[in-house]
């Protein structure tokens, strides 16, 4: 069906960063990127148009909703607001992420292992 | 599904997104600038951080297009090869639907063109006749105009009447052309406008032989006029008698009858100089063939119908000597009389194309289930491997979907072909034949969804197969593990495919049969070896007191021509031509009252010269023929057949002597009896026929009857130069007896023509069906076979083993299908002339074609088991 976009990331990790942006506060497409890659500092380079695919993809699926506005500096930007199934789905993935990344964690440091 | 509002939400989608992409740009852009980039600088780098923008704005368009649009071209791709690895079936499946779909669409182009859409006129829905037939009431000019006047029922109604053989001079050469009489509301009523000049209107009569003008159809301007637009305004002369072209029909008009394209069209008043009883006779079934108008809105046929009823009535009331009410019925306009038997026809051919589509439903099945059955094993594995059952039911229903629309595609091509070739199909010279089957979308809508429903019905046929495969079974034991002896729905489906191919292959032999039986049954006259001349003395300016004098000297000329035997002259149209006769009441000697009621018969009435009856090859069986005393001073005399003597006289001898009346009160005095004969159509029962002298009753339109066994066309050339000879302007007709009865076999000759092609299709389909499953059974025991043949077993015991089962399934159903069609052809009798399906030749032709189908479909199979080797075989697995 649809390829890989972000290439360096694995599938849905976009997506997932995108909802928990959201989930902190609405935004543009624009201030999303700018947001991700502070947060990331800049560890994470994302090709900034290859968001747009990722929320459309998010539109589609209803997790996040969009609406045309004007921001705080006075421009004309799309906000995208994150829903309620969005939330849901969100909650479920980060769990499901962290599993993973336990695990993916645990094969790589056999001897820091956690004491939980 | 949303989609719908989907595909108008999805460009406002399209845009939201690419007014965003700009914005976003255009904001890092800014920003860029801010940081103290030039803004060149600026908008290059805001590009490139953002990526290919073209790329990605596509790439979130696709987030909202369908995903299985890819994967229904994923589906396709697939199934087409699956169907490229296995011709044979492939072709075995296409071809038979194509032959199911080509078939059926032409008999529905025809009920199409015949009995749903007879006329090709604006609002024929509305537009209905009265009857032509043995109901004659209306079929008078005076009649016709009080019950045009007087209905209640019809926003206006034209009447029309046919004159054919009239003789159509442009100046130089008189050419026979057969026209309309038509009213002059005629074209008014119908909606027609001209293609050019004007048509006639009803300002335009003005009583008898007021308006002497000639329309053209498109296809008589074009072939005798070249396309002259010049032609309008022009004087030709009919019959001699001058008209004015004043304009050309448009050329999808073509007249008011089915199978009968007119050359032109002129004004009814006008009739009388094309020989047609005067108009003002109003006890004549000759001036009107039928009349016709647009029901009313709002006014139903069952309405019309008994208005017309009670104008009828009244008008018997007020006229009752000239008038006897039979009864009113309407119809749709242009079937006519020939209604019934078209509809019938069509039917027929519907409900056998509809057999020839359940035997190739059923033959595909059989193929499908063979298939399905060929792949248990590659399922099993697919399934085995992960694949959902869904999948693969999918893959199977394209592949069926694939084969329908190609077998559709192509049977549409062929039934589009056929079709056209038959509505410019002129099989009889002398008739202005004309089907008027053109394919429309209507034709294309109902072939293709046929062909997806035959081949939804036969795609789903496998699926139980495929649904209850367990997969470890299967793939554990091998396919060939559950060759059981049980009965399968592929035995059954190829039972019943052979029964019906069995029928059809029934039905197209009893018409056969029924043609070549008819061809050679009795007519009461000898047609071979017979040359007739068609000459109108009226049409060439003859008065009828002199027409006698010039008919007797043909005669008396063409008897001179070396190698002619005998002449003779028959007054309108010989027997059995034309499907026209002259019915004449006649009376008991003591009836006093002549009123139709009490009239004693009703009998075909023929006025012949002496020689008549030896020209025609008419035996005597009493008394004398004419002779050329019998004349106008002579005593009225008469010769009958055989029916009429047995039904007045009781007897062929006791009716020589005896008198009976005519209509108009003349006693006639019988001399001779004739053998019966046939004189309208080959159907009809045993009919009464009378004979007069031309003498005593004169008439120009005449044929003469020419006995010689000279070749037809010498024998043509010379009497048409001896007609010549006498008189240079008379038009002559010539053609063999054998010619003219073309036209009464030509429903028989085209039912079974349509018969015995739907037969040749049914055979072809029992062939393909049964060398179906002989393969697929030899394929599926190829290995016991080998084992067997290695192991000594004789050839016929292979054979027996592996063909035994396909021929005994040929052998029931052949059975079952002669049994059915036996019954189903009674219903052909009514078409065919002598079609009886108790007739021992049809039984042993049923049995020996289905016998030889058999042998024919298995001969492949069978040399295949015959020719296995053991040991290459054995060494494969």
């Amino acid at each position: 069906m649809t390829e890989s976009h972000a290439r360096d990331l694995f599938p849905g990790a976009l997506e997932m960063m995108i909802l928990e942006s959201l989930r902190r506060q609405p935004a543009h497409g624009y201030a999303l990127v700018q947001h991700i890659q502070q947060r990331s500092n800049n560890l994470l380079q994302v090709e900034e148009g290859s968001l747009y695919p990722a929320l459309q993809r998010l539109l589609k699926a209803k997790l996040v909703k969009a609406e045309w506005g004007v921001s705080s500096t006075n421009r004309r930007v799309r906000t995208y607001q994150i829903t309620k199934a969005g939330l849901s789905h969100l909650e479920q993935q980060i769990s499901s992420f962290e599993r993973m990344f336990e695990g993916i964690s645990l094969v790589l440091n056999p001897g820091s292992a956690t004491t939980s | 599904m949303d989609w719908i509002p989907a595909i108008f939400r999805r460009r406002k989608i399209y845009s939201d997104l690419s007014e965003e992409i700009r914005l976003h740009i255009e904001e890092r852009t800014e920003q860029l600038v801010r940081e103290g980039m030039s803004p060149k600088e600026a908008a290059r780098e805001a590009r490139l951080a953002f990526g290919n923008p073209a790329l990605l704005e596509e790439r979130s368009r696709e987030v909202w297009q369908w995903p299985t649009l890819e994967s229904i071209a994923s589906d396709v791709r697939f199934a087409l090869r699956q169907l490229r690895r296995s011709p044979g079936f492939t072709t075995a499946a296409v071809l038979t639907l194509t032959l199911a779909i080509g078939a059926n669409a032409v008999v529905f182009g025809l009920m199409e063109g015949m009995v749903l859409r007879p006329l090709n006129v604006p609002q024929s829905e509305s537009l209905y006749g009265t009857h032509y037939g043995d109901n004659p009431t209306w079929q008078s000019y005076p009649n016709y105009i009080d019950l045009r006047d007087r209905n209640r029922s019809f926003e206006d109604l034209a009447a029309f009447n046919m004159v054919l053989g009239v003789g159509f001079d442009t100046g130089r050469n008189p050419i026979a052309a057969n026209g309309f009489a038509a009213s002059g509301n005629y074209f008014d009523v119908l909606r027609i406008h001209p293609y050019l000049g004007r048509l006639f209107h009803a300002s335009d009569e003005h009583g008898p032989n007021s308006a002497p003008y000639v329309v053209l159809t498109y296809a008589y301007w074009h072939t005798r006029f070249n396309d002259d637009p010049g032609v309008v305004g022009r004087s030709v002369q009919l019959d001699k008698h001058p008209f004015t072209v004043i304009g050309v029909a448009p050329p999808e008009f073509q007249g008011t009858i089915m199978f009968i394209a007119p050359d032109f069209f002129m004004p009814i008043v006008n009739e009388e100089q094309m020989g047609v009883p005067s108009l003002n006779t109003r006890a004549t079934e000759h001036s009107v063939f039928e009349s016709l108008g647009h029901l009313k809105p709002g006014v139903t046929p069952a309405q019309a119908v008994a208005d017309v009823g009670a104008v009828s009535m009244y008008l018997e009331r007020t006229y009752p000597r000239e008038i006897i009410h039979h009864g009113t019925a309407l119809s749709r306009e242009g079937l006519t009389s020939f209604g019934p038997a078209v509809r019938a026809f069509v039917a027929g051919l519907m409900v056998l194309s509809g057999l020839i589509l359940l035997a190739a439903c059923a033959n595909l099945g059989s193929l499908f289930a063979a298939r399905a059955a060929d792949r248990s094993r590659e399922v099993a594995l697919r399934l085995a491997l992960g694949s959902s059952r869904k999948r693969i039911l999918r893959g199977l229903l394209t592949e069926a979907l694939l084969i329908s629309l190609a077998g559709g595609s192509a049977g549409l091509l062929i039934s589009f072909l056929l079709l056209r070739k038959m509505s410019v199909w002129q099989p009889i010279p002398a008739v202005p034949l004309h089907l008027p089957v053109t394919p429309d979308a209507t034709l294309y809508v109902v072939a293709l969804g046929l062909a997806l429903f035959s081949g939804f019905l036969f795609g789903i046929v496998p699926i139980r197969q495929i649904l209850n495969a367990n997969p470890y079974e299967i793939v554990k034991a091998g396919p060939s593990a559950r060759t059981g002896r049980r009965l399968t729905i592929r035995d059954v489906l190829l039972v019943a495919q052979i029964a019906i191919c069995a029928v059809l292959v029934t039905s197209s032999l009893v018409a056969v049969r029924g043609l070549v039986r008819s061809l050679h049954s009795k007519f009461g006259f000898n047609p071979r070896e017979t040359m007739t001349a068609g000459v109108d003395l009226a049409a060439a300016g003859y008065s009828a007191d002199k027409a006698p004098a010039m008919q007797r000297r043909m005669i008396d000329a063409i008897g001179t021509i070396l190698g002619v035997d005998s002449v003779g002259l028959v007054n309108g149209y010989p027997p059995l031509v034309y499907t026209a006769g002259n019915r004449a009441d006649v009376y008991k000697e003591e009836t006093s009252d002549l009123r139709p009621p009490n009239a004693a018969a009703m009998p075909f009435r023929y006025e012949v010269s002496p020689a008549y009856f030896s020209a025609a090859g008419t035996t005597l069986l009493a008394g004398r023929t004419f002779s050329w005393q019998d004349d106008k001073n002579a005593p009225a005399v008469a010769i009958i057949n055989r029916d009429f003597a047995a039904t007045m006289f009781g007897s062929v001898t006791g009716a020589i002597g005896r008198n009976y009346k005519l209509q108009d009160g003349t006693r006639v005095q019988v001399v001779g009896v004739v053998e019966d004969g046939k004189y309208m159509s080959l159907t009809e029962s045993q009919q009464p026929a009378m004979f007069l002298p031309f003498l005593q009753s004169p008439a120009s339109p005449a044929y003469l009857v020419v006995r010689s066994r000279r070749d037809p066309q010498q024998l043509a050339t010379a009497i048409r130069s001896k007609v010549h000879e006498m008189d240079a302007g008379l038009p002559v007709d010539t053609q063999s007896w054998t010619q003219m009865l073309e036209v009464v076999l030509f429903p028989a000759r085209v039912a079974t023509m349509a018969l015995g092609v739907l037969g040749l299709m049914g055979a072809m389909l029992s062939i393909t069906g049964i060398f179906g499953m002989a393969a697929y059974s030899v394929s599926k025991r190829i290995r016991e076979l080998g084992i067997r043949m290695a192991l000594g077993a004789p050839r016929k015991e292979v054979l027996q083993a592996a063909l035994g089962r396909p021929f005994k399934l040929l052998a029931i159903g052949s059975a079952a299908g002669l049994a059915m069609g036996l019954l189903a052809t009674r219903v052909l009798a009514f078409i065919v002339y002598q079609a009886t399906p108790r007739d021992p030749f049809v039984l042993a032709g049923v049995v020996v074609a289905m016998a030889l189908l058999g042998l024919l479909a298995t001969w492949i199979p069978a040399q295949r088991a015959l020719s296995v080797n053991p040991l290459i075989l054995l060494r494969e697995d």
